[in-house]
């Protein structure tokens, strides 16, 4: 236990450190989103620590989070939606009905050329007629003032909102892929759901209408009660208090807006960390943990292995999802762009195996520690680069070199999780 | 109707582009079927295996070009080729005896040899960004075409051009020899069959007193220069840009899993199947029909079923398909 | 009397827990057939797999023609001259049944058509079927495939994991002859069998095992004989 603490002080003293060297600004900025991704990583420990299983797709879970965002908080584009907006919806349940109906032929039919030939009709009938309401309707949205819209716009509803609507959107996600893969063999899961996250990514770069692709929507407006930096400073009052403090406004109102934020995502890490830890001690956390110590005892004693790794696989993917509904709706912006697996998947799996895989606290103190190494390395790389190679002469290999130390944080992340994985396979604070 | 010039646009858009694609992507699908066999775990550096091993080979080919070394009509990269994979083999063998061996004599589970693998992908991506950067690298060089759309033009009279870009040329004949190369390796050789024997019965195989150490070496040996062959072959004909390496994992892990892992045939056989796939769900098959149809019938729209931003989403709904209607795959791979 | 040609001598031990053998003795003489028989769970495959290496023994030990090979790994104990057929998984199932025998013959530098032809003299099926995946025959003809794979090495002694499990009694007939044949070429046979009358018949020595120790031990006739084996383990 002591030993636990230290290691959250040491962690706490980094940020601490940060926050006195180069800037409290920064330290919060780095501190802000390694709350995220520690969100993000019980997430994950949830399925990997409770149920062994193995998620590749944690960059999709959390763009969904962040298109949650988008569709509860953005503000509406009336003519937008009047536009198709109808059309599309219309369009998307035609969609989703004849691939309903094809499973139930599927399912219903007796088997033989006849079900394939249903089944394959029914597709193909489906998809001509999604294409026919679905395209028309969305270049009636995306002609509507492309330059600053062509989307359909949000429902202007408050952005805390869309933290769970972000969860159930991943949860969603995750009951399909989890239908599918679990079950089968172990890789199967990590391969599709690195598929489907790809996938996701795709869909929200290119449809437009959706949140305007890679034209990315800005300016979404923040989760109560996150003031915003520029009423702060007009605010006589604060103006007053952080000079009688003997603060410049501007730093104060960004360092108090990030506070803020840090406040918020420490309440939702602290009660995520206690529903899970409560769920983890109940029959059901137990049994979670037999079926992944031995599944073939567990299936044996009647447990429905399959089910249950869909339960955990989707509880674990919510959880992700609010953690990139949180993610976004800090940036104030979409940037699908943005989304890289290296960082958006295997960095959080870095943090999971650091910290522990098994124990949430772990978890955390992965996400902490990978995320103050990850973004101050970021900062602080180039100039140690540039330390390295001040003896060379000017010239191409010295701008290389320099360029490619951001490349570095890659190579040191595969070197520690390598190094972890082999010396140390439990983590820092062990599964108990 | 015309028949002769919809089947050229045919063979122009789909065909020939999906053969090369096919290939390289049958190649890539080779190594992740032959490491699943031999060490039984998906191999998710595979990728940025071919990223490097392409990278080593641009680098030897620059330098070949900067002594004024070429070869002809084709490209430099060919001669950089057995350079580059003897590179890339010492770096597998090495990650091996760093990383890997170590799980295997733990007889560590399948998922935590994944795990490790990603880790090792982190490492490799790194290095590579590293050294050659992380933008469009295009090193192809020698002859354009094997015959341009004006010169086919000319020779048939058709209104429509068959382009046979040389890298197209290449890229199938390369992999045909490598393939055909390998399932006489595999097939004949004394080593190639105790590989077989390995990936079918381990217990058995070390009973006959087959070599475990030697097996796995020569396996890495080879996806090795399967994946370097596979990641110039790419980059030849499109271009070299890590990221892209890194995303093409999805395709060939579909590919293997088509065919079903572990079984080399099938893994050639995914390899097409998903390529031609692809080309054919995002190609816009409005010139084709038009020229099938009579003209009043001819269509309006591009009949593009998907953009080709979606070219990852084929792949997937067809490794969805596979998974929920035949897990092993066509040709019956093995389960762990 | 001179010592077995191979023998496991007062072995103890087991899979890392509690011990399954308790000074248990296995021998076999120079071109003999020995069998080892007993109840489920008495340790039969468990003897046999100490014998050939695949255990760690914390006591006694096992020679092979005079030769202590205690502390040899399985592999090494091929090289030596055993060879061993398990009782599952005991070929390669998508290679051809030629590619089986060659892998048998793994270990050899020598030229070994001589020895292939002998085995397809031995099981002329397998002959026939030469090109075909091994794992498309029958049951049967896969465990003529896992012995001829076994005798590809020519080896001296060769160990057979219950070879009858899971086929007809006309098969078992047919294998426990061909057993007969290949103990006629000098090669000494121990296997551990469930069809225990059967196999008591044909061998020269059996061993009777109960909760991994020696129960009985006597001339296959003998044992036959034996009313209190009859009545105990052979249903009478």
């Amino acid at each position: 236990m002591t030993r636990n603490l230290a290691l959250f002080a040491a962690v706490g003293l980094l940020f601490l450190l940060t926050g006195m060297f180069q800037s409290w600004n920064l330290a919060l900025s780095i501190l802000n989103i390694s709350l995220i991704s520690a969100i993000m990583a019980l997430g994950v420990n949830i399925q990997w620590g409770y149920a062994g299983l193995f998620n590749t797709g944690i960059m999709g879970f959390t763009a969904l989070g962040g298109l949650a965002v988008v569709l509860v908080s953005a503000r509406p584009v009336a003519e937008g939606w009047a536009a198709g907006g109808s059309g599309i919806l219309l369009g998307l349940f035609l969609g989703a009905a004849s691939i309903a109906l094809a499973i139930f032929a599927w399912n219903r039919l007796p088997k033989g050329g006849l079900r394939m030939a249903a089944t394959l009709a029914i597709v193909v009938a489906g998809f001509v007629l999604f294409r026919m309401v679905f395209d028309p309707a969305v270049n009636a949205v995306e002609a509507f003032n492309p330059a600053t819209a062509g989307n359909i716009g949000g429902l202007g509803l408050p952005a805390t909102l869309a933290w769970p609507v972000g969860g159930l959107l991943a949860a969603g996600a995750a009951w399909a892929i989890g239908k599918i893969a679990l079950g089968l063999r172990s890789d199967y899961l990590a391969i599709a759901t690195l598929g489907i996250a790809e996938i996701i990514i795709a869909v929200m770069k290119n449809e437009d209408w959706l949140a305007r692709g890679v034209k990315n929507i800005i300016d979404m407006p923040r989760p109560w009660p996150v003031p915003y930096e520029v009423s702060l400073q007009q605010s006589a009052a604060f103006v007053d208090w952080a000079t009688r403090w003997g603060f410049a406004p501007t730093t104060a109102s960004s360092i108090i807006v990030k506070l803020i934020y840090a406040a918020l995502f420490l309440a939702v890490l602290l009660a995520v960390i206690w529903l899970s830890e409560r769920a983890l001690k109940s029959p059901w956390g137990r049994m979670m943990r037999a079926i992944r110590d031995n599944e073939v005892s567990a299936a044996a004693m009647g447990k429905d292995v399959t089910r249950r790794h869909l339960q955990v696989f989707i509880l674990g993917s919510a959880v992700v999802g609010i953690a990139g509904a949180m993610y976004t709706s800090m940036a104030g912006q979409l940037t699908p762009g943005e989304y890289n697996p290296l960082r958006f998947t295997f960095l959080i799996w870095v943090m999971v195996i650091v910290g522990g895989s098994g124990n949430n606290w772990g978890a955390v103190l992965g996400g902490l520690l990978i995320g103050w190494l990850w973004l101050i390395v970021e900062s602080l790389g180039p100039m140690v680069m540039g330390g390295i190679v001040a003896g060379l002469s000017e010239g191409p290999l010295k701008a290389h070199l320099i360029d490619s130390a951001q490349h570095m944080r890659l190579l040191t992340m595969g070197v520690v999780l390598l190094l972890v994985l082999r010396f140390s396979p439990r983590g820092l604070i062990p599964e108990k | 109707m015309d028949i002769l010039n919809a089947l050229v646009v045919f063979l122009n858009f789909v065909f020939i582009p999906g053969l090369a694609y096919g290939a390289q992507l049958a190649l890539g699908a080779l190594g992740v079927t032959l490491i699943y066999g031999i060490l039984r775990f998906s191999n998710f550096a595979h990728g940025d295996t071919m990223a490097f091993g392409t990278m080593v080979t641009i680098l030897f080919t620059w330098w070949f070009q900067s002594m004024g070394i070429s070869f002809g009509v084709l490209p430099t990269a060919l001669l950089a080729l057995p350079f580059g994979i003897a590179i890339t083999a010492a770096m597998t063998l090495g990650t091996d005896r760093v990383v890997y061996r170590f799980y295997r004599k733990q007889k560590a589970a399948p998922v935590i040899l994944v795990m490790v693998s990603l880790g090792v992908m982190f490492v490799m991506n790194g290095i590579v960004r590293l050294i050659i950067g992380v933008d469009d690298q295009n090193f192809a060089d020698g002859g354009r075409f094997l015959i341009s759309a004006g010169d086919f033009k000319t020779m048939t009279g058709l209104a429509e051009g068959l382009a046979i870009k040389s890298t197209q040329a290449v890229t199938v004949v390369t992999a045909l020899v490598v393939m055909g190369l390998l399932f006489w390796f595999l097939q004949k050789t004394r080593t190639g069959k105790s590989m077989r024997a390995f990936s079918d019965n381990e217990d058995l195989a070390l009973l006959s007193g087959i070599n475990p150490d030697r097996v796995v070496q020569v396996t890495w040996i080879i996806a090795a220069a399967l994946a370097t062959i596979a990641g110039v072959l790419y980059g030849l004909d499109k271009s070299f840009k890590p990221f892209v390496y890194f995303q093409l994992l999805l395709p060939i892990f579909a590919a293997a899993i088509v065919g079903g892992l572990g079984s080399p045939i099938g893994a050639i056989a995914g390899g097409f199947v998903i390529a031609f796939s692809e080309v054919m769900v995002t190609y816009a098959w409005k010139k084709v029909v038009t020229y099938l149809v009579p003209e009043s019938m001819a269509p309006e729209g591009l009949l593009q079923l998907m953009s080709t931003d979606y070219k990852f989403a084929v792949s997937f709904a067809i490794l969805i398909l596979v998974l929920i209607f035949m897990p092993t795959g066509l040709f019956k791979g093995k389960s762990v | 009397m001179a010592e077995p040609f191979l023998i496991g001598e007062a072995m103890t031990g087991g899979y890392g827990g509690a011990d399954i053998l308790h000074s248990c003795t296995i021998a076999v003489e120079k071109g003999q057939i020995a069998v080892i028989v007993g109840p489920n769970g008495a340790g039969k495959s468990t003897a046999m797999k100490a014998v050939f290496g695949m255990l760690k023994l914390r006591a006694g030990h096992v020679k092979l023609d005079g030769e202590d090979i205690t502390a040899l790994a399985p592999q090494a104990r091929v090289a030596k001259g055993m060879g061993f057929v398990p009782q599952t998984h005991n070929i390669f199932t998508s290679m051809t049944v030629e590619e089986n025998l060659e892998m048998g013959a793994f270990l050899r530098t020598d030229d070994f058509s001589d020895t292939m032809a002998q085995v397809y003299d031995l099981f002329p099926i397998l002959k026939q079927k030469r090109l075909q995946p091994a794992g498309e025959l029958s049951g049967g003809q896969r465990q003529q495939v896992a012995v001829g794979r076994a005798l590809m090495t020519r080896p001296k002694v060769l160990m057979l994991d219950e070879p009858t499990a899971g086929v007809s009694p006309i098969v078992m007939d047919e294998l426990f002859d061909r057993i007969i044949e290949v103990a006629r070429t000098g090669i000494s046979i121990l296997m551990v069998e469930q069809n225990a009358r059967q196999a008591l018949e044909i061998a020269d020595k059996g061993y009777v095992l109960v909760q991994g120790a020696n129960r009985f031990t006597d001339t296959g006739k003998a044992l036959l004989a034996d009313p209190e084996v009859r009545r105990s383990f052979l249903g009478g």
